[in-house]
């Protein structure tokens, strides 16, 4: 099912302004992943599309039914929290049979449901466990069986990994791809790691300070970002002449050419596969470029070196926002702001 | 909330009213002179002053009981640790009476204390104990030993460290256990009423006032009455004073 | 810090006198003084008429007001920890005041509304319900000093625990009523239990409010606490040693009652 934000206006307290005209779409089977800094609004949105906030104003609406006043259990929808809100005195089976139970479905049926679902997310034996017994990782696994059960229209993630270590993380992430591919449950994913949104979402929603800054597929947000911000967020950024370029794309060379800056090696790090040269500018600036180990070697680079860095264009679509509009200090640009959504 | 202001105000609050009320009712001159009449002064007097002995000799020891179970460590601790919680659990009357055979007239040990303010502090000490232990001792664990460490290795001898860091943090714990045990021994009955007899005591006051009271109507009350808003009154500013007091402290 | 050798076995060689001196002693010494003359003699004084009728009637006190205050309590929690009106700060001073009222008076306070002379004391009388000199007053006003314990351990509990549990309730279904019985409930049945037992213990000790509220007549009014104070008053036979014998039968209920909080305790605060 499809689930829809409109004008979605959300203020905490006098002065906090949590969502501001927030609209997004999220179509039927995706899995979208709202990311964001902390503070951007993204567990806002998510639990006002759950019904866990309501919104000041604006209007949500499943499969195109206005649910913007219906309750947490009305909406058919499935949550899994970032401390996944275990029964704690309850065992794994009890705690994926719950919402079955509510729903007073017949024993057998429950049984049965719980049987596949410990199956789906590799819990089978761990089902007479109490959550407290479980690894946080198979915790989550739970969670995300649980709401399963109940066959949500939609499946609301709140930082689903955020509790948990590195590698298991990266693991669940994976995971969590697989068993939507199968499954094709509607999910929106909320996450402040921009990895885990690249790696896991069909479609990427960039949000920051209440705002929705750029909605898109992995590729776009990274390749076209609407704006400084997003080209920040989502990836490593050096600034150049005043323009947010990738460190990866800058190009140095030992002979200026048109349009050159010229720069002095700081230090020379070697990480393995890649090559990172820190750079000072001709105007005091510090820069990072990244070259491969090749680029290098044939350049012959070494501290204290003079060379000319050659800016690709800016990706970035928009015009200039006031990251950029600081770097250039007094601008010459009057015209204002668009953010391209 | 309807429901659980309705069963206050039925159990709790409507008594207190009619406490207030019969206290005023005949009249402001009663009211003063119900508490300041000699034996009533003696009363307040004396019940303030052992309930401040008693709270703060409670106290100390009580810190120090509490550094014990938290920062030591010996057989038989836990069972300590329980025991603590006796006062709470035995009844006061069971108390007074153990108190009486053991330091009274007949005492086994030859000591004796009986009619004596000596005998009525013993048992207020015995009854507030663990308002002045378990105060302390949830504090004193969460307590950082990270920062005891740093004052250490700067050079900070432990009557320092524990006068300037440990101190300053159980001090609002100490004086909120104070509060309560001197609170409590203000109002204390069961536990002296076998104890007591010779000594002033407000709450045996009230309860003799009350036993004599004859005659029809409310007012024949009048006089403990007065009495018992005057008691409750000192008990309560004292709490109160003493809580902001650790509250302000303790940032 | 690492206390040097002396401080530490100091402290502990206090600390140890002082609980021997203070909560050890006097408790012991009960025991023996109660069966010096044979636990018979010390028997026949827990098992005449007037120490039956006591028995009973301090377990029906103890079962009336521990359910109601229970439910007070779990309820009343409930409103402070997780509602929003602006009542509850308010709600939550009052609740303190049977900690630190004086139970004497709160017996006077109780006279002065349900004696004969009384607020509402003829309304009952009229009808039957006597409830000053009558074991109802003494229900009454057990509940009274016992009301704040249950909420009190219940409260915080509630607020450690979080209503994360709760919303995912709610998400998979679950209305109001059933979130708090499958969900909450189990969530906090520690603190609820602890209530419980501070209740009882409280409730089965009371003695200076309903000295105030019971008339003098054994059999009737007399809870068990009433009757040590009573049988102490008393000279020859009868008497002192009787008192002792009833003061044991409830040391060794506190004792249970103890134990029932040692059980419970580790969930708690406890010394590691």
């Amino acid at each position: 099912m499809r689930i829809d934000a409109e004008a979605i206006q959300k203020r905490f307290g006098e002065d906090f302004v949590a969502l501001d005209d927030v609209t997004l779409a999220v179509p039927e089977g995706s899995l979208t992943a709202l990311l964001g800094p902390s503070g951007s609004g993204k567990s806002t949105l998510l639990r006002i599309m759950a019904g866990l906030e309501t919104p000041d104003s604006g209007v949500i609406k499943i499969a195109g039914n206005d649910v913007t006043t219906a309750r947490p259990q009305d909406r058919g929808i499935g949550f899994v929290f970032q401390h996944y809100a275990a029964f704690a005195h309850m065992s794994v089976r009890e705690n994926v049979a719950f919402g079955l139970k509510i729903r007073k479905r017949p024993k057998a049926d429950v049984r049965a449901k719980v049987d596949e679902l410990l199956d789906l997310v590799g819990l089978t034996q761990w089902g007479g466990q109490r959550p407290h017994q479980l690894s946080g990782g198979q915790r989550q696994r739970m969670a995300l069986a649980r709401a399963l059960a109940i066959e949500p229209r939609v499946l609301l993630l709140d930082e689903p990994f955020g509790a948990l270590d590195a590698n298991v993380r990266a693991e669940l992430r994976r995971w969590l791809r697989r068993l939507h591919d199968e499954q094709h449950v509607t999910t929106v994913l909320v996450t402040h790691d921009q990895e885990e949104a690249m790696e896991v979402a069909d479609t990427i929603a960039v949000m920051n300070k209440g705002r929705i800054e750029q909605v898109g597929s992995p590729q776009e947000v990274y390749d076209a970002p609407a704006t400084d911000f997003v080209m920040s967020f989502l990836g490593p950024i050096s600034t150049v002449a005043g323009k947010l370029v990738r460190p990866h794309d800058i190009s140095l060379s030992h002979t200026p050419a048109g349009g050159d800056v010229r720069a002095t090696v700081k230090r020379v790090v070697h990480l393995g596969f890649e090559v990172r040269i820190e750079l000072v500018m001709d105007d005091g600036t510090t820069a990072r470029v990244q070259l491969t180990r090749e680029q290098t070697a044939e350049l012959g680079l070494s501290e204290g070196q003079e060379v000319y860095v050659h800016p690709p264009e800016s990706k970035v679509i928009g015009r200039a926002d006031e990251h950029q509009e600081a770097l250039l200090g007094a601008s010459d640009d009057d015209t204002l702001s668009e953010a391209v959504v | 909330m309807g429901l659980s202001t309705l069963y206050l105000s039925v159990i709790v609050l409507i008594p207190v009213a009619a406490l207030i009320s019969v206290a005023l009712g005949s009249g402001l001159h009663a009211f003063w002179t119900s508490f300041t009449s000699s034996l009533a002064l003696k009363a307040l007097w004396q019940t303030l002053a052992l309930s401040a002995v008693v709270a703060v000799i409670g106290s100390v020891m009580g810190t120090i009981v509490a550094w014990v179970l938290v920062r030591d460590q010996f057989p038989g601790k836990r069972i300590l640790n329980s025991i603590i919680d006796l006062p709470f659990a035995l009844p006061t009357i069971v108390a007074s009476l153990a108190l009486l055979g053991l330091y009274g007239t007949s005492s086994p040990v030859g000591i004796n204390l009986s009619l004596t303010r000596t005998i009525v502090a013993i048992a207020l000490l015995f009854v507030t104990l663990p308002f002045a232990v378990r105060s302390v001792q949830p504090v004193l664990l969460e307590v950082d030993k990270d920062v005891e460490e740093a004052a250490a290795s700067l050079g900070a001898s432990n009557a320092t460290t524990f006068r300037r860091i440990v101190l300053p943090a159980l001090r609002p714990a100490i004086l909120s256990g104070t509060a309560l045990s001197f609170a409590r021994c203000m109002g204390e009955y069961g536990s002296i009423v076998l104890l007591a007899t010779k000594i002033p005591i407000a709450s045996l006051v009230i309860f003799a006032d009350v036993e004599s009271a004859t005659g029809s109507g409310n007012s024949a009350y009048q006089p403990a009455a007065g009495l018992s808003v005057a008691l409750l009154v000192i008990a309560l500013v004292v709490l109160f004073g003493l809580r902001k007091w650790g509250a302000d402290r303790g940032r | 810090m690492v206390v040097r050798p002396v401080w530490k076995y100091s402290l502990r060689a206090v600390s140890l006198v002082y609980l021997a001196l203070l909560l050890l002693a006097p408790v012991v010494f009960i025991f023996i003084k109660t069966f010096e003359h044979g636990f018979s003699t010390a028997w026949s004084y827990m098992t005449t008429p007037a120490a039956v009728s006591a028995f009973w009637l301090s377990v029906l006190i103890a079962a009336v007001a521990v359910p109601l205050n229970t439910i007070f309590g779990v309820g009343t929690a409930m409103v402070l920890v997780r509602s929003e009106t602006r009542g509850r700060k308010i709600l939550d001073a009052l609740i303190d005041i049977p900690f630190v009222v004086s139970p004497v008076i709160i017996g006077l306070a109780l006279v002065l509304v349900y004696g004969i002379h009384g607020w509402f004391g003829s309304w009952f009388i009229d009808r039957g319900i006597p409830i000053i000199f009558n074991p109802l007053g003494m229900i009454l006003a057990t509940v009274f000093v016992s009301l704040p314990f249950c909420v009190r351990e219940v409260a915080p509990v509630l607020m450690e625990v979080g209503t994360e549990q709760e919303q995912a309730a709610a998400t998979l279904g679950a209305s109001s009523w059933q979130t708090f019985w499958r969900v909450t409930l189990p969530s906090i049945r520690t603190g609820v239990a602890y209530g419980v037992v501070l209740t009882t213990a409280r409730a089965l000790g009371e003695i200076g409010a309903v000295a105030v509220v019971s008339s003098n007549v054994l059999g009737s009014t007399i809870s068990l606490p009433l009757l040590v104070k009573y049988r102490t008053q008393v000279v020859g036979p009868g008497g002192i040693s009787a008192a002792y014998a009833t003061g044991v039968e409830l040391a060794v209920m506190s004792l249970i009652v103890l134990f029932a909080m040692t059980l419970l305790a580790p969930e708690r605060k406890d010394a590691r």
